[in-house]
């Protein structure tokens, strides 16, 4: 497969965990505006055969996205040359997450499988499994975040997650070739903020959990 | 001398001159599809003329071999061509046709170049136009979509065709990929990172070259049926030039040494817009493009006085007031003012500055000023036409050119002679062809600006494509040659004694020092003014150099391997006697004609004085032997179809 | 005027592709500000042959940066520190007195080193070689206003053409990948009505030989365009992909 071939599947799916996420941040911030409203959708999306389909879907993106992160990765380290530069320095005008998009990553990913742990283990698996729900989803994350190491594990997390987005969002719209002079400005503005946006609804719950167990 | 033993012929095609290419063309004898395939060329150079030439035959279906000295044939110094490229299009609807190019040419020229060599050049102009944008040549471009032109020196048309300031880049790109198209069909070889060091002859023809592998030191041997010189000027010679550092003579040379006749090596123009001198460790010359001209205005203070405050860093260009500046090129030729040629404006700055009103720390510069028509035009369309310029002036001198006047100076820029060549292209040695700057052939005593690429790429994509098959459509009979004959054994063994007795010397002093010797007595004596006295002192001196070269001389490491001193060595070793021919040719031309320079001839007004009853030919220089001095040959310029005049921009 | 430093040379050493290199350290007095920065190696090099010493090798020739030859990584940037030069247009006038320089060759498996600083680009010729032109023979081409060309178009292609070949995007970038050389030329071509024609054949054929010569994966991180000398746009990066993923769905 070409390298355009390997980084083009790379931006779909990473466009489309993208998508993903901000779905995911829509509903979750339920979960500190009404807790009802939170469970209901936890229910809607339980363990009907779309939401498994979806769930399945899913996991194949993160999948294709985490191969062929490392198979660029270990073709570019190749690339490079055996003998490395003794001085390098950071261009101006290059972000230092582009070039770091691998370690941020792998941070991401290690804590998905953290955050799988945390909740999907002891709800939606339990569900398919047909097993009996200790508590209600809002409760999970009530639970969770009543250890104040977790949200702000939960906080670094996300700012790592957010230096991914905001590189990968404009970087996905190149790579497929929707760019120009005139838009790279714009795209890159755009991706800030939208993956921001993204991050920060996130953001605000172990935030919202932090804050309310200090004050308590 | 026996100048009237051997004939000179330049087989120049009979019938009136607009008709005499189209009437050769017709006559020519050609070679068919099936025996070109059997038939080997060696083109050396990559540059505008060699890369055009080699992508040309190789798409014809000859075999090409294709050299040059850089790790890619896009580094050629074509490449480096600034201003544009000149073709009688006549888009602007101003008056030009290709009669009118080829009078500017000539004219420009001083009357010393072959009036058919000249027409068909001017003939061919517009198809390299043609044939450079359907190969994606981004020439500028008018809103409209059609081509843009800009005007150059000694013409009062805009005939310059142009991409930014670097339309060499483009040309060469564009002929590269002609190249590197040939390269994948096959049809042509690339050598690069090699050097010729020798020609092979066989039974009196030129039938390979000897190459030196610059990475692994190895000496190399190639064969073909005809050889091709594109290899450029010798304008380093004079080490400080506008060439690249690599550009050398040695080419040219070796077929000289083989008796290939070497024509008027004292023509070599002086540019007048270079970046002045700065101090001793300094390696070249930077050109800033003659398309400044267009906008730009020249002058020198009027009063002595101020020229001192400039010299000694009291005063800036820009203190000086409108009515104490000496606009000198408009005063002394009104008509063509700052766009007079190459050579009148060089010796104009000269003048001034041998007067004493240079205007930096040496007293060897005069300003080219942008205030005028940053005022008249605004700075974003001074910035839009020369931007690029303006921001390697400063990258360079570390002064706004657009706050402050550029300061500029003549250098050593191109040479208008080299190797002898007959309308075919071809050389006094049979099979052997010399194409580009390498050859003297088409711009007499002065090139006009815009004039090189035009050529360069003439005699690649259409002269040469065609003059060569004349001589080819003979050898279809020839065998491929083996490179184990001993001719090409004893060529080997020619360059390994060279190299060896050059890495034996192991003297005190390195290449360039003695190379930078070489050029300031080139420039001293055999520079823009020459006196029959400084020539004579100037011989000797060379001699002197020569001397000191051989046997002074230090090269570190090791002859078969990459060694670049040895390189840089084997090309002053050439450099020297080139010098010595250039001095030598100065001397017997006793006129001043474009870029030579005579000073005990020329008008009361201080400009260049022909004496056409006694110079009007080409002084075809032959090589004799290593001790002997080298013969005199004339070939004379019959003027049938242009009225000679004095050259007059005023 | 004419004001000189003193400086600490560290100069990568290196006999050839398969040996082992190393720095070596020297020391140059009385360099003159006004000097660029390869007129400051000659004198290094002078120095080294007074001594009877080898010179440092390195790439360079027209000297007025558009040869595209000389290289050079000087203290962590392809042609040194200052903006949109190549390395001979560099000059010492950027360096202090008493400044410790480090100069490298590109690094990259796509440019294996010769000697010293010298590396072999030839893979960009490769590169070239397998589509980057208009099929066009000398000869019969129509005239040359005959298609007219917006300017806006023709300029674009020209800051695309703007290309020298110096190689410093694969050295600054690092993943090695030669997307912007690449581009550069795919996007000349492709916005001129001459070389729309193939464009989809050319942009199949120079990646694939691009990636064959094991050049990295561009990953958009724009160091490329911050070190290239004549600021070649990542925009044609863009324009690449557009054209290479469209000629592939067309198959």
């Amino acid at each position: 497969m070409s390298s355009i071939g390997k980084k083009t599947i790379q931006s779909i799916t990473g466009g489309a965990l993208i998508l993903f996420l901000t779905f995911h941040a829509l509903m979750n911030i339920f979960v500190i505006i009404s807790p009802e409203a939170y469970d209901a959708i936890c229910e809607f999306l339980g363990a009907n055969w779309y939401a498994l389909v979806g769930t399945v879907g899913l996991a194949a993106l993160v999948v294709l996205h985490f191969i062929f992160a490392i198979v660029l990765t270990v073709q570019n380290y190749i690339a490079r040359g055996s003998e490395r530069y003794a001085v390098s320095a950071r261009p101006k005008g290059v972000e230092w997450s582009s070039r770091n998009m691998f370690v941020l990553g792998l941070v991401v990913i290690g804590f998905v499988v953290l955050h799988l742990l945390n909740f999907w283990y002891k709800m939606q698996l339990q569900e398919i499994l047909g097993n009996e729900l200790e508590m209600s989803g809002a409760e999970f994350v009530q639970d969770l975040f009543s250890h104040p190491v977790y949200c702000i594990l939960y906080m670094i997390w996300l700012v790592a997650l957010w230096f991914h987005l905001q590189h990968g969002m404009w970087s996905a719209f190149h790579t497929l070739g929707w760019n120009n002079n005139k838009w790279i400005p714009r795209l890159k503005c755009i991706s800030n903020i939208y993956t921001g946006i993204v991050c920060a609804l996130f953001f605000c719950i172990p935030l919202y959990y932090l804050i309310i167990n200090l004050i308590a | 001398m026996s100048n009237e033993t051997i004939k000179i012929d330049s087989k120049i095609p009979q019938g009136p001159l607009a008709e005499k290419w189209t009437n050769y063309k017709a006559h020519q004898k050609l070679v068919n599809p099936s025996n070109k395939r059997r038939l080997d060329i060696i083109v050396v150079g990559t540059g505008l003329a060699g890369a055009s030439a080699a992508a040309s035959l190789g798409e014809m279906g000859f075999n090409v071999l294709n050299f040059c000295i850089q790790d890619s044939p896009r580094r050629a110094h074509s490449i480096a061509a600034q201003g544009g490229i000149n073709a009688a299009k006549n888009y602007q609807n101003d008056g030009d046709s290709v009669y009118r190019l080829y009078y500017d040419t000539i004219k420009g020229g001083d009357y010393r170049a072959r009036e058919a060599n000249v027409y068909r050049l001017a003939e061919v102009s517009n198809n390299i136009i043609d044939q450079c944008v359907a190969q994606g040549v981004p020439f500028a471009r008018e809103y409209g979509g059609t081509l843009a032109n800009r005007s150059f020196g000694g013409a009062q048309v805009s005939r310059t065709f142009y991409a930014k300031g670097q339309t060499g880049q483009q040309l060469l790109l564009g002929a590269y990929s002609a190249l590197s198209r040939q390269v994948k069909a096959g049809s042509v070889k690339l050598y690069t990172r090699r050097e010729m060091l020798d020609l092979v002859i066989i039974d009196g023809k030129a039938r390979g070259i000897i190459v030196r592998n610059l990475v692994t030191g190895k000496i190399e041997r190639y064969a073909a049926h005809a050889v091709v010189l594109g290899t450029g000027g010798y304008g380093n010679t004079f080490f400080l030039s506008t060439n690249a550092m690599g550009s050398n003579g040695s080419a040219a040379w070796q077929a000289y040494k083989h008796g290939a006749y070497f024509a008027n090596p004292c023509y070599a123009q002086i540019h007048p817009t270079c970046i002045p001198v700065h101090g001793t460790n300094q390696s070249k010359l930077t050109l800033m493009s003659e398309s400044l001209r267009n906008d730009g205005r020249i002058w020198v203070p009027k009063k002595l006085e101020d020229a001192k405050a400039l010299q000694a860093g009291k005063l800036q260009g820009r203190d000086i007031p409108e009515e104490d500046r000496d606009y000198y090129l408009e005063r002394r030729y009104p008509a063509f003012g700052n766009l007079v040629p190459r050579d009148v404006a060089s010796r104009a700055a000269k003048e001034r500055c041998d007067a004493g009103y240079g205007v930096n720390n040496t007293g060897l510069a005069v300003f080219l000023d942008f205030s005028e028509p940053i005022a008249r035009l605004g700075k974003s369309v001074v910035e839009a036409r020369y931007g690029n310029l303006f921001q390697m002036y400063e990258k360079i001198t570390d002064v706004n050119p657009y706050e402050n006047p550029m300061m500029i100076f003549p250098a050593i820029h191109y040479t208008m002679g080299g190797i002898w060549v007959d309308y075919e292209l071809q050389t006094s040695i049979t099979g052997l062809f010399c194409i580009g700057e390498a050859n003297f052939s088409d711009h007499g005593a002065n090139r006009l600006g815009a004039s090189a690429l035009m050529q360069g790429l003439a005699d690649g994509y259409f002269v040469l494509p065609y003059t060569i098959q004349n001589y080819l459509a003979d050898e279809i009979r020839t065998p491929r040659f083996s490179t184990d004959r001993p001719e090409f054994e004893e060529a080997e063994k020619k360059v390994n004694a060279r190299i060896e007795k050059l890495m034996s010397i192991q003297g005190k002093r390195s290449v360039d020092s003695i190379h930078k010797e070489l050029g300031l007595i080139m420039w001293d004596f055999v520079g823009m003014g020459r006196t029959a006295e400084g020539l004579k002192k100037g011989i000797e001196e060379i001699q002197r150099i020569k001397k000191e070269f051989w046997s002074n001389v230090f090269i570190p490491g090791d002859g078969k391997d990459m060694n670049t001193e040895l390189e840089k060595a084997l090309r002053l070793a050439d450099f020297i006697e080139i010098g010595d021919l250039m001095a030598r040719d100065a001397l017997h031309r006793e006129e001043s004609c474009g870029g030579h320079f005579r000073e005990e001839h020329q008008t009361p007004e201080g400009e260049a004085l022909r004496h056409d009853d006694k110079y009007m030919y080409v002084g075809c220089w032959k090589y004799t032997g290593e001790d002997s001095e080298p013969e005199l040959l004339k070939e004379p310029l019959n003027y049938e179809f242009t009225e000679v005049k004095t050259r007059n921009y005023k | 005027m004419d004001k000189t430093i003193n400086v600490t040379l560290k100069v990568w050493r290196q006999r050839g592709p398969k040996a082992k290199g190393a720095f070596e350290t020297y020391k140059l007095n009385g360099v003159s500000t006004d000097s660029s920065f390869l007129e400051m190696m000659d004198q290094l090099n002078e120095q080294l042959i007074s001594e009877r010493k080898e010179p440092v090798v390195f790439d360079h020739d027209c000297r007025e940066g558009i040869c595209g030859m000389c290289s050079l990584y000087i203290n962590g940037h392809p042609h040194g520190p200052d903006e949109d030069i190549t390395t001979c247009q560099l000059h010492m006038r950027k360096f202090k007195d008493g400044d410790t320089i480090t100069i490298e060759p590109w690094r990259s498996h796509g440019f294996p080193v010769i000697r010293d600083l010298m590396v072999d680009r030839s893979a960009f010729d490769k590169i070239i070689q397998a589509g980057g032109y208009v099929s066009v023979n000398t000869g019969g081409a129509p005239d040359a206003n005959a298609i007219p060309i917006s300017k806006e178009k023709a300029d674009l292609a020209m800051d695309a053409a703007s290309c020298i070949g110096c190689g410093a995007c694969v050295a600054a970038c690092k993943n090695g990948s030669a997307m912007l050389f690449v581009s550069a030329k795919v996007s000349q071509l492709a916005l001129l009505p001459q070389g729309k024609v193939e464009a989809a054949r050319r942009a199949k054929a120079m990646v694939a030989k691009m990636d064959e010569l094991g050049f990295g994966n561009c990953t958009n991180t724009g160091a490329c365009e911050a070190e290239c000398p004549k600021n070649v746009s990542i925009s044609n990066i863009a324009r690449l992909n557009r054209e290479f993923l469209c000629a592939k769905l067309k198959d």
